[in-house]
């Protein structure tokens, strides 16, 4: 069958994004869905699937003891143009570090494992199958996809902050000034991603689970990132699908989620 | 009618010209917010809603309390009460209006907020909120004045002005409830999180919304030549002795499963609020204050040698406000948010510039309240004579 | 006239305040807008729908962009199957027509046109990085000033 020119590079370019990616990007689509997901009726990326992240709390910890490791954040919030305030009032965090104690308040004891004793966990947006802020928001501004991704909708959102009462995680963030007018000296080449939007005075944000990149066939920019740099503690995939990474890894491991006795489903599992 | 509102003593100008230069310094002040965004609150990622809130939640329970003078009067056929359910649906009125401008300041895009109707969302009780407090404004706003037109006219009022009246009952039960539900249906805040956080709003709104109304006709009857009465205010006493009581065994009821539990989700907001929590005690004093405060109004008002007294009454009735607003419009909203998910504490200071948005939509209701009592009163003082 | 002495020149001033800004304005026409298309741009010789759709329709398009990629995931457009039944029933007539008696045209119906990723940023000004040069030369004659660049990143021109 004859190949045209266009039909060549499509595939050749989408061969090298699958390349660059690694084996994750392959493990995640299927060859021909992502081609065929640019047809547009129905995103194939995302049709059927239930995306969630598995964070191998060992592996980050291991490389947090060699270097106080930020990649994944610095990642994060580089693509997404996350401004940085440094002070706690106006910060704005998609994916950010906290104490064993704090990311998991039920679960502490006075004689626990050193290992895991004050260190730093990962904390983000937990993309819930039951999430109390998509029921709160009055505008729809926040919802659940079908794929289980829990998007903000900057154009519509009013800001009244509903949803950031409602989680019971303090995923979200809201702009308490115009991002732009972050401070110079901590932003130094703001917007640090000029393929993506920066958002305006407020809008509530928080992770997406980079619906752009997956939308592309590339992971999330914190997972490409601790791969870079061979880590491997992020783990991204497909719930739905008995033979991803990510469902092995729950089924070999001990998980556990932050107040999973509030019935909110979070996707985001840690391995202790 | 509203041509009554233009005559006036030098009082009464005053009174208007001074409530008009604390708007205008609110509108100053909220010129700021709109440029530089709601960073100049004193509102964190961690305490997302402050001050606004705590006055929205505070005035919606002062509107629903204008029920507690319409109820008796129409369906227990209280007719001493008609005297007054003007004044209470004017109070409404205006606690209404002070409501929705909280809401409108709190919102950090308010360019966008006709968004909530063009995208109705009816599983968020915020969408159910708009509706029900601007259908009791509309409901207020149709009955009373049609009510004292036709007292002017000396015709009674139509019927359907009745059932108008008979409607706004259970829907100023509704905008409490509704407004409580905001709060109790919230997995992730322990404070809020309790069945009896609606019938909580409702007692310290039936005590706190009346308190007001009978602090206003005592002032009523010194400026002005119209009487709402003695017996009026003696009943309106009783009601607010009762509401108040509830108020306090409720809040004795939320501090019982709390500590008794012993779960510390459930009791590290309220320890902040009245001991501190982890060295942080900011609201401490306000709480303890806003105790001392609802035992002062418990007295007052169940002694009956003290609550038959004006003087006292009045003295109970401004307790009754103190308190219920340092519990409602400080305590409630703020304490929510401490400590936060990750249960750490941090703290809320008001900022110079809320403070004043605060103190001018304040003073706005005040001014509609004073325009439209100024309006009733003239009818009356016309009609009585 | 009763009170004619207050009457007339009360008109005349408020005439004057309500013509005011013709009269500011009065022989000062500003130039007429002349956007400029860069060199990518001419070279693409169509950009995502024809010039006059575009030209009508530009804000009308990026609205309907961005509730599909944000609210929908479909962020993926088909100049060929898109848009079609927007476009006026004689631009469908003389278009249908073209694509008939043009062989091996990639805009011919059923085949797939070409695939745009529905992006201001990525998408629009990549090929029209002249902002100052093109966007705003209309945008500011008419005194338009969308609010779109609040959040996306205007491309970095070098004047």
């Amino acid at each position: 069958m004859a190949v045209d020119r266009r039909k060549f590079l499509k595939v050749a370019g989408i061969s090298a994004l699958f390349g660059l990616g690694g084996k994750t990007a392959i493990d995640i689509f299927a060859p021909g869905q992502l081609e065929a997901s640019m047809k547009n009726e129905v995103p194939l990326v995302t049709k059927e699937k239930k995306w969630a992240m598995v964070i191998d709390m060992r592996k980050c910890l291991e490389q947090q003891d060699k270097e106080k490791c930020k990649s994944c954040m610095l990642a994060c919030h580089r693509e997404h143009n996350v401004p940085e305030f440094g002070n706690i009032k106006e910060e704005i965090k998609w994916i950010w570090q906290e104490t064993y104690e704090h990311v998991f308040p039920g679960q502490h004891n006075e004689f626990i494992d050193e290992g895991v004793n004050h260190k730093p966990f990962l904390a983000l947006c937990n993309h819930c199958e039951n999430p109390p802020c998509c029921r709160v928001c009055p505008t729809k501004s926040t919802w659940k996809r079908e794929d289980g991704i829990v998007m903000m909708d900057p154009h519509r959102c009013i800001g009244c902050r509903f949803c950031m009462a409602a989680c019971p995680f303090g995923s979200r963030s809201f702009n308490w000034s115009d991002p732009r007018k972050a401070p110079k000296d901590l932003n130094p080449d703001f917007p640090t991603n000029v393929n993506y939007p920066t958002r305006t005075k407020g809008v509530v944000e928080k992770c997406n689970f980079c619906a752009e990149r997956l939308a592309k066939g590339q992971v999330p920019a914190c997972v490409e990132a601790c791969e870079k740099i061979k880590v491997h503690a992020l783990d991204f995939g497909d719930l739905n699908d008995p033979d991803s990474e990510v469902r092995e890894l729950l089924h070999k491991r001990y998980s556990i989620r932050r107040k999973a006795q509030l019935g909110t489903e979070p996707k985001v599992y840690y391995l202790i | 009618m509203l041509e009554r509102a233009l005559k006036g003593s030098p009082g009464y100008w005053k009174l208007l010209i001074s409530l008009l230069i604390v708007m205008g310094a609110g509108v100053i002040c909220y010129l700021l917010q709109f440029s530089e965004g709601l960073k100049i609150t004193g509102m964190s990622r961690d305490i997302s809603w402050g001050l606004y809130i705590s006055q929205f939640t505070y005035l919606v329970g002062i509107a629903a309390g204008g029920v507690m003078v319409v109820l008796p009067y129409y369906i227990h056929d209280y007719k001493a009460f008609g005297k007054i359910t003007i004044l209470g649906e004017f109070l409404a009125i205006g606690a209404v209006i002070m409501c929705l401008l909280f809401i409108f300041v709190d919102i950090g895009n308010p360019v966008r907020m006709l968004n909530v109707i063009m995208y109705p969302s009816p599983r968020s009780i915020l969408f159910w909120d708009m509706i029900v407090l601007n259908g009791y404004l509309f409901l207020n706003v149709i009955v009373g004045w049609n009510v004292l037109s036709a007292e002017r006219k000396g015709l009674p009022y139509q019927k359907w002005v009745k059932f108008l009246a008979y409607v706004s009952i259970p829907w100023a039960f509704s905008i409490h409830t509704v407004t409580a539900f905001l709060y109790a249906g919230i997995p992730g805040r322990h404070l809020w999180l309790t069945a009896i956080m609606a019938a909580r709003f409702l007692a310290s709104a039936f005590a706190a919304g009346p308190a007001l109304l009978l602090l206003l006709c005592l002032l009523v009857r010194k400026v002005s030549k119209f009487d709402p009465g003695k017996e009026q205010m003696r009943t309106l006493g009783g009601i607010i002795a009762y509401a108040m009581i509830l108020n306090c065994f409720f809040l004795v009821l939320e501090f019982f499963t709390a500590f008794y539990s012993g779960i510390p989700e459930h009791n590290s907001s309220l320890v902040y609020l009245f001991a501190g929590l982890d060295g942080y005690s900011r609201l401490v004093p306000w709480m303890w204050t806003s105790v001392f405060f609802c035992v002062v109004a418990l007295v007052l008002l169940i002694v009956p040698a003290t609550r038959r007294k004006e003087k006292t009454l009045a003295l109970g009735c401004a307790a009754v406000i103190a308190g219920t607003w340092i519990d409602k419009g400080l305590g409630l909203v703020i304490g929510g948010f401490i400590p936060n998910p990750f249960h750490r504490v941090v703290e809320y200071m008001p900022t110079f510039p809320e403070i004043v948005i605060c103190l001018a939509i304040w003073a706005t209701g005040f001014f509609v309240i004073t325009i439209l009592f100024k309006i009733a009163i003239s009818i009356k003082e016309e009609v009585d004579a | 006239m009763y009170d004619g002495g207050k009457i007339i020149p009360g008109l005349i001033i408020g005439l004057i305040l309500f013509l005011s800004p013709f009269i500011y304005n009065a022989g000062k026409a500003g130039k007429a807008p002349v956007p400029e298309l860069t060199a990518k741009a001419k070279e693409a010789k169509e950009c995502v729908a024809p010039k006059a759709y575009m030209t009508a329709w530009h804000m009308q398009l990026l609205d309907n962009w961005r509730h599909e990629v944000v609210r929908d995931g479909k962020r993926y457009f088909d100049t060929n199957e898109d848009l079609w039944w927007d476009y006026s029933l004689d631009y469908r007539l003389l278009e249908s027509w073209r694509r008939l008696t043009t062989a091996g045209d990639d805009r011919a119906p059923g085949k797939p046109g070409k695939i745009y990723y529905k992006s201001l940023q990525a998408t629009c000004m990549d090929c029209h990085s002249n902002k100052s040069k093109f966007c705003d030369q209309c945008h500011d004659y008419l005194g338009v000033a969308p609010y779109c660049w609040e959040c996306h990143v205007e491309p970095k021109e070098n004047n």
